[in-house]
């Protein structure tokens, strides 16, 4: 086995390259069952964080967005069909300045209780930082913040295998 | 994969790297199994514009750039050592003078009206990528008294997995400053540093037009049809 390439930081001059027309948008605002999602990057002082950039996938759906000067993103997405034992998720990599290797996460829906409650994901998660994993409904979105750092720290999970 | 894998990562603590303290998780990762989260497929990212003019960063405005033409070339791998066919590379970079076109880049080095200084690509059958480019100029920044990034060219790789997600940057060879950098020095071992560093290659060269450079780039886990969970 080779050695992966080790990573580095996505910098903060990223915002030339990466983002894309309508890239937030993994299907179209409005279309059927499109969720819209938005929250805010958080470092470990609390403050936002204005260089992050954030993905979101499932199967054929991804959605970019860089962070603004308020530290937000939003992302517009179909929401998954849940299969395999899991409650409904989005795959999630946050990507910053100071980050030397990007950071995956998972979003659950608030609305899933049940399949959450037996997900065996959010069951290998610490129950007291599980709720950092499951958006919340506020009014027509959903809510999900990113703690880097901090009393509510985010989980996040092993890149390496 | 088996723990004995080598891997060269950077921490995501390091504090000579001043960003990171503020930023870097505190919790350990939660650890999966492989087959759960690795090994699952990563996004379909077609959606993401790639035009054949994109991999000519030199052609993307009236006027060639100015600086020293390059070409940047490699294939990118699997761990296994085979080739990643059709994966998209998205590269970024600064111009000769070390300026980013990005509005938040305040360095008072000259724009170039004629550089953007982002491409893509698709990886060929053979896993090849293949961008014209202009080398890019070192640069400060403020992380501690006189600090300077070596010359480097950001990249963005997807891969079969989402495991295989990476992005990096490639340096110069020989470039003094890389032994001062604290990005380059936060890799723990000076043959995962080696690995960040493309190699003059004459080669790809094109006499009278430009130097060629080599590099290869390993994704995390296998090329192969993933397992879905």
């Amino acid at each position: 086995m080779t050695a992966p390439t080790p990573s580095q930081t996505v910098g903060p001059f990223f915002g030339v390259a990466l983002p894309f027309d309508a890239g937030a948008d993994a299907v179209p605002v409005g279309s059927e069952s499109a969720v819209r999602i938005e929250g805010q990057v958080f470092d470990g002082a609390n403050d936002v964080v204005r260089d992050a950039m954030l993905e979101a996938w499932h199967d054929d759906q991804i959605a970019r967005c860089r962070t603004d000067e308020e530290g937000a993103f939003h992302l517009t997405v179909r929401k998954p069909i849940a299969g395999n034992g899991e409650a409904p998720f989005l795959k999630v990599m946050v990507f910053a300045r100071g980050l030397l290797r990007h950071l995956p996460t998972r979003m659950y829906f608030p609305d899933e209780e049940d399949a959450n409650a037996s997900d065996r994901v959010l069951n290998r998660v610490d129950a007291a930082r599980r709720h950092t994993l499951i958006a919340h409904s506020d009014g027509d979105v959903l809510r999900f913040d990113i703690h880097l750092q901090g009393e509510s720290e985010t989980v996040f999970f092993e890149l390496r295998s | 994969m088996s723990d004995s894998e080598p891997d060269y990562e950077p921490p995501y603590l390091y504090p000579d790297y001043r960003a990171t303290v503020l930023r870097a998780p505190k919790h350990q990762p939660v650890k999966l199994p492989a087959e759960w989260f690795h090994r699952t497929r990563g996004p379909v990212f077609g959606r993401i514009p790639v035009r054949p003019e994109d991999a000519d960063l030199t052609r993307q405005h009236k006027g060639e750039p100015l600086g020293e033409r390059i070409i940047v070339t490699g294939r990118v791998l699997d761990s296994g050592g085979a080739p990643i066919r059709h994966t998209l590379v998205e590269v970024w970079q600064a111009n000769a003078a070390g300026r980013y076109v990005d509005p938040a880049d305040d360095h008072p080095a000259p724009l170039d009206p004629n550089f953007t200084g982002a491409g893509r690509c698709l990886t060929d059958d053979e896993g090849r990528y293949r961008f014209v480019t202009v080398r890019p100029g070192a640069y400060p920044w403020r992380n501690h008294p006189n600090a300077w990034r070596p010359a480097h060219i950001h990249f963005s790789l997807f891969g079969a997995e989402l495991s295989s997600r990476l992005v990096t940057q490639m340096y110069f060879p020989g470039d003094p400053l890389m032994s001062l950098d604290p990005m380059v020095q936060s890799i723990p071992d000076a043959r995962g540093r080696e690995l960040l560093v493309a190699t003059l290659d004459l080669a790809t060269t094109e006499p009278e037009w430009a130097l060629g450079y080599r590099w290869d780039i390993v994704l995390r886990g296998s090329g192969s049809t993933p397992f879905e969970s």
